[in-house]
């Protein structure tokens, strides 16, 4: 038992002075993608159904390639961001230093595989 | 952190069910939870019928009620009887209220009354508040000024003086931080939103020259961005307040001094 008083444990170690960057973050991320996933949705609704020749030539045109690549990225941002959150509410230690850097990584690597995939596609 | 479960030693039982009134015909059945810290048993929940043609209108009326004539080890705070002094602050009907002003006609069926929630029970209904007030104290909860002028009065407009209201009446009867989710997963370090209603009262005050500082403080991971707009804290106010707003001006005066 730590003989502590009440305002050293509701202090604890005082304010780390960020985590607005963070939120600020996460709302223009969220504003975002309230553009870019209707955006995504009816660029990527004109070519459902077509062939593969037919996808290849539209996803070649640079609007519907920059839209499917911006939505990509923002939203594994606003992902990480996200489940940064998540996890401090729900996990503590260890275990949450090591979600909070898995799941950034997992974060990336999808951004960055769809980002791959859709370069071979437009280039 | 979050828990899905109660502990062991927490788990309710069933307890005494007290008899009837004799003679009465509107008994109304109140199932109240109880726990003596020195019995060393889980909690339980006791029954009893109180006369409704025999006892006034609130909840604490009530209480009184069962106290001095059912079961005098019922153990409780309450002092006003009227919503300024926050002490009867407990979980009626599933809702965080003052005791003294929460009617009994809003409730349908059984009256259940339970200490508020995820809080160390002290005995009964009485919550331990300890942490609570620390934090609180640890906002700064006073007027902060460094120049020394003037001497006696600080005088404030009053387009400025209406800045507060809504805010100063709060009476800290922690209805608000204990019905939020995020303060029960992370209240030691969350600062709750009734702490935060209270630190924007002393931010948006005129006379105070402390704002930087305030802020700074409150800039935090947890200390303020732990609030995810939940609304359990507007909705539950005993008093009409909206802490989710004082939240929400908070973290708009921190973006609007980074950007």
């Amino acid at each position: 038992m730590a003989f502590l008083t009440d305002r050293k444990r509701a202090e604890y170690r005082g304010s780390s002075r960020h985590g607005t960057e963070h939120f600020w973050g996460q709302t223009i991320s969220a504003v975002g993608l309230a553009i870019l996933i209707p955006l995504f949705v009816i660029t990527f609704g004109c070519v459902l159904g077509s062939s593969y020749e037919e996808v290849l030539a539209y996803y070649q045109r640079p609007f519907p390639a920059i839209i499917a690549a911006m939505t990509f990225l923002v939203s594994m941002i606003h992902f990480r961001h996200g489940i940064q959150v998540v996890i401090e509410d729900y996990s503590r230690g260890l275990q949450k230093k090591f979600l909070i850097i898995a799941f950034t990584c997992i974060a990336y690597a999808i951004a960055a595989t769809g980002l791959f995939a859709l370069a071979r596609i437009a280039l | 952190m979050v828990e899905f479960a109660l502990p062991k030693n927490s788990k309710i039982t069933t307890g005494k069910t007290w008899p009837k009134p004799e003679g009465a015909s509107n008994v109304r059945k109140f199932q109240i939870y109880r726990w003596n810290p020195d019995d060393g048993k889980n909690p339980r929940v006791d029954t009893y019928f109180v006369d409704m043609d025999e006892c006034g209108p609130m909840v604490l009326d009530a209480l009184i009620k069962i106290k001095n004539e059912i079961d005098p080890t019922l153990t409780f705070r309450r002092s006003c009887r009227e919503g300024i002094c926050g002490s009867c602050a407990m979980n009626i009907d599933g809702i965080n209220t003052l005791a003294c002003i929460y009617g009994m006609d809003e409730i349908k069926g059984d009256v259940k009354i339970y200490p508020l929630p995820h809080m160390p029970v002290v005995k009964d209904l009485i919550p331990d508040l300890t942490h609570f007030y620390a934090q609180h104290a640890s906002i700064m909860p006073w007027l902060e000024t460094k120049t020394n002028r003037p001497a006696k009065e600080w005088r404030q407009s009053i387009e400025d003086r209406k800045k507060l209201d809504g805010l100063y009446e709060c009476v800290m009867c922690a209805s608000c931080s204990t019905s939020c989710p995020s303060y029960w997963w992370n209240g030691d370090r969350y600062l709750g939103p009734a702490a935060l209603l209270h630190a924007y009262r002393w931010i948006i005050d005129s006379r105070d020259e402390a704002t930087g500082e305030r802020l700074d403080n409150l800039e935090d991971p947890f200390k303020l961005y732990r609030c995810h707009t939940i609304m359990n804290c507007a909705k539950t106010c005993p008093k009409g307040l909206n802490p989710a707003k004082a939240i929400a001006e908070i973290k708009k005066m921190m973006v609007e001094r980074n950007i």
